[in-house]
């Protein structure tokens, strides 16, 4: 009964989001505020009942009714009951139910948060997006029903991808949709703004702190899901340029992109046309990647689907929308008008060259994954686009972009002094040049390619510390101790401020990880050892064990450094009956300075075993960039401008105060 | 300047840019293209001889041998086959009989594999492994591409 009910409430939902889809959009054009008014109980009830049928998913899993055919696919009485729940987005239905759920949440809270938007502005914002709701329920409701039940129910259910058995499992979807969904908000807001024809430095501010939350949680999101790949599928690397991947990574390029334009627009006013672009692309590519991920045209273990009803479908809702916002744009993007103007060297001249930096990089990606599908697809013949094309082009466009991110901060808006800017780096400069030098020649790696890489994280921390202390000095009208000062700097600064010190942290870790780290294959018998960086690791055999739905091989490995203990590591290759697969469970010491990864290749004759015995330096401090940049994310989307009601004049002042 | 020939300088500046760009893009993206061909296709000497490549088909049954971390086994299309060397650990889902796409270089007729890849599920063929299968059963010699592939 209850899978009856949830998916009664989807087709209420779908009612609901039509009448949402049309009727605010109409009252706005023809001036009824009390059409209008529905906009904001609509979304509310569209989120509802959308949550009400997701509920009741998760009861038929946590129920084990294995006659609805998702749940039969994709759980098992032996799963425990935290990756029952997991399992509700462990395949293709649910997880589009999940995105749906994202969806209407995000609207629901444009709703409860944009009291103070005029009441046209908000009534549009909410019709693009019940549009877009009603896509997606009719994509879940025609050809992806996560209810349908199955004529002759089986006794035990197909069990779980064991690949998603994980803790990150539980999370990385949710988060990177939150994220990809989170951008339809500043797509919305666009294209509210471009229809009712109001784009200007509020509709900026409004949409400012909704983008860097979706971007904080795309963010985290794609962390998760690296250091999900890092541990769970047993080879040891983070990233692999792997289409889904690409797929997740170019909405966070364009969203990066649309927030610092998103800045100039809200400060200086130019850029507008430009940024109202970025957030339609934004969320075009979030719908691309979904098309991607979801249709099954590519092979990997996040193509669940490969019924083409899906992949048309979702292709053709791709084509609508961008189509019909690209056309939307062309039609009044040019009543918009340029904005502000400014010089040639100018706070606004280093974003810009950002924005072109990152969508360059952005296009790169896309090049190469979409690429090869197409000329498949065209029957041209196969081929691969290799993890090289995307390094090598990725070090040479994002070095001038980290070294804008040095001066950038620093530079005034609509006038800067070049020798001024140089004059101010040229200790920061120095410095990171220095140390990048002093810390390889220390470690014996004089690369030309490690070099750059720490000298690009220590730029960044040397201008940032240049920035602050300049911040911090007194300036001669009123005597203050250096700690109001610093109290004085804007939440937003110390945000932008954490984030690029993130990318530091992010990108120190990579280059440390890229040239630092040793990875060995070796064959072990029981007592044999081997020396990787210091630490010794010794083969101790391995032992049978049982999981709840697996059963596993478990090997023990002790780790010594200079004589003394350091940990003793449990690699597990683990059998799972019922999936019929066979999953590689790496150990591994994570560590300030170094993570210890052991996993167990192949049985040998005998008791020996194959074993991957690596130590990367620093790789926790990639991930541990990425949440930086969140929690600068969080520190600037939580500004105290942006939760005052919205003053037009209070704005102006403290955009003077904070040049 | 007048502002309508800056615009048009910065204008100018961002074309260049972004040609620099793609320039840079399009020469890494050139020689990074990695070309599939089938254990047919090898056999009849159209894989280049100093390139990477990928090949893919099916591990034939009992040819895979271990020595330590050194393996090697045959990739076959059920038409013709191509030994493969390989040195590291195999992927879980790695299994005779089964679907398989490697990525090397040929070395004196053997494919030296630098990677195994293996990331589909149980059930489930690689893409380039199907292919290979299809065009051995077709029978004819498909051509890859008529690109310029031998750089």
């Amino acid at each position: 009964m209850i899978p009856e009910i949830g998916h009664f409430a989807l087709w209420l939902a779908l009612g609901v989001a039509i009448v949402l889809a049309a009727m605010p959009m109409w009252g706005a054009a023809r001036g009824r505020a009390d059409w209008m008014a529905l906009a904001r109980p609509a979304a509310a009830l569209q989120f509802a009942l959308v949550a009400f049928a997701f509920a009741c998913l998760v009861a038929a899993f946590v129920g084990n009714d294995f006659s609805v055919m998702y749940v039969a696919s994709n759980s098992n009485t032996s799963l425990p009951t935290q990756y029952r729940v997991a399992a509700v987005w462990g395949g293709h239905e649910g997880s589009m139910l999940l995105w749906l759920l994202m969806l209407t949440g995000w609207a629901f809270a444009v709703a409860r948060f944009s009291r103070h938007l005029p009441a046209k502005v908000l009534a549009r914002i909410l019709s693009v997006m019940g549009l877009l709701a009603v896509g997606f329920l009719l994509f879940l409701l025609l050809t992806s029903n996560p209810f349908d039940r199955l004529a002759n129910p089986p006794l035990d259910g197909r069990d779980l991808n064991p690949l998603l058995q994980d803790p990150g499992m539980v999370f990385h979807p949710p988060m990177l949709y939150m994220g990809y969904v989170g951008l339809s908000v500043a797509f919305s807001f666009a294209v509210a703004a471009l229809i009712g024809g109001n784009l200007d430095a509020t509709w900026a501010r409004w949409t400012r702190p909704w983008t860097t939350v979706a971007w904080i949680f795309l963010t985290i999101g794609i962390a998760m899901g690296s250091g999900w790949a890092y541990y769970e599928l047993g080879w040891g690397g983070w990233w692999f340029w792997d289409p889904v991947e690409n797929a997740s990574f170019m909405p966070w390029l364009v969203a990066t992109a649309l927030i610092h334009s998103l800045a100039v627009t809200e400060k200086r006013g130019s850029f507008k046309s430009w940024t109202v672009l970025l957030a339609i692309l934004a969320f075009s590519l979030s719908l691309l990647g979904t098309f991607l991920v979801r249709s099954g045209v590519l092979s990997s273990v996040h193509a669940f689907a490969t019924d083409p009803r899906r992949g048309l479908f979702i292709l053709g809702f791709l084509v609508f929308v961008i189509g019909a916002s690209l056309a939307l744009y062309a039609w009044r993007a040019p009543t918009v008008g340029l904005g502000a103007r400014f010089e040639w060297v100018s706070r606004e001249t280093f974003l810009l060259a950002n924005n072109v930096l990152l969508m360059a990089a952005c296009g790169a990606v896309l090049l190469g994954t979409l690429y090869p599908l197409l000329l498949d697809a065209l029957g041209m013949g196969k081929l691969s686009v290799g993890p090289p094309y995307f390094d090598t082009v990725f070090v040479p466009l994002l070095t001038p972009l980290v070294f804008l991110m040095g001066i950038g901060p620093l530079a005034r808006w609509k006038q800067a002094e070049l020798p001024q800017l140089m004059k101010r780096l040229r200790w920061a400069f120095g410095a990171a040049l220095v140390a990048a030098l002093v810390v390889n020649w220390m470690r014996g790696h004089l690369g030309f390619v490690s070099t750059l890489g720490l000298m690009m994280a220590f730029w960044i921390v040397a201008a940032l510390a240049t920035d602050l202390a300049d911040r911090l000095q007194p300036n001669g009208i009123v005597n203050t101790s250096v700690l109001h000062r610093a109290r004085q700097i804007p939440r937003s600064m110390v945000g932008m401020m954490v984030a690029h010190l993130g990318i530091a942290v992010f990108i120190f870790g990579v280059t440390m990880v890229k040239s630092g780290e040793i990875e060995r294959d070796v064959k072990m018998d029981v007592g044999d050892t081997t020396e990787v960086l210091g630490y010794t690791f010794t083969f101790r055999g391995v032992q049978s064990l049982l999981g709840p739905n697996y059963r596993a091989a478990q090997g023990t490995i002790d780790v010594t450094r200079g004589g003394t203990k350091v940990v003793t590591l449990h690699p597990e290759k683990r059998v799972f009956p019922v999936a019929g697969a066979t999953m590689t469970e790496a150990a591994i010491d994570t560590g300030f300075t170094r993570d210890l990864y052991v996993s167990l290749g192949e049985p040998l004759a005998g008791n020996a075993w194959i074993v991957r015995v690596y130590v990367k330096p620093f790789i926790s401090w990639i991930w541990g960039g990425c949440l930086m940049m969140a929690f600068g994310g969080f520190l600037a989307a939580t500004d105290r401008r942006y939760r005052s009601k919205v003053r037009a004049t209070q704005g102006a002042t403290e955009a003077k105060a904070a040049a | 300047m007048k502002p309508r020939h800056k615009r048009l300088a910065i204008a100018g500046g961002i074309v260049c840019a972004f040609g620099i760009a793609v320039a840079l893009v399009l020469n890494a993206f050139q020689s990074n293209l990695v070309f599939f061909y089938s254990p047919t296709q090898v056999a009849e000497h159209e894989a280049p001889p100093n390139r990477s490549f990928r090949l893919g088909g099916l591990v034939e049954k009992g040819t895979v041998k271990r020595d330590g971390v050194n393996v090697s086994f045959i990739v076959t299309d059920t038409s013709k086959s191509v030994p493969v060397r390989y040195e590291g650990i195999l992927p879980d889902l790695f299994k005779e009989g089964k679907g398989v796409v490697a990525q090397g270089q040929l070395r004196d007729g053997v494919f030296v594999a630098r990677e195994v890849l293996a990331k589909h599920d149980e059930n489930y063929m690689p893409p380039e492994a199907a292919e290979a299968l299809k065009r051995a059963q077709q029978g004819k010699l498909a051509t890859p591409m008529k690109m310029e592939s031998g750089k």
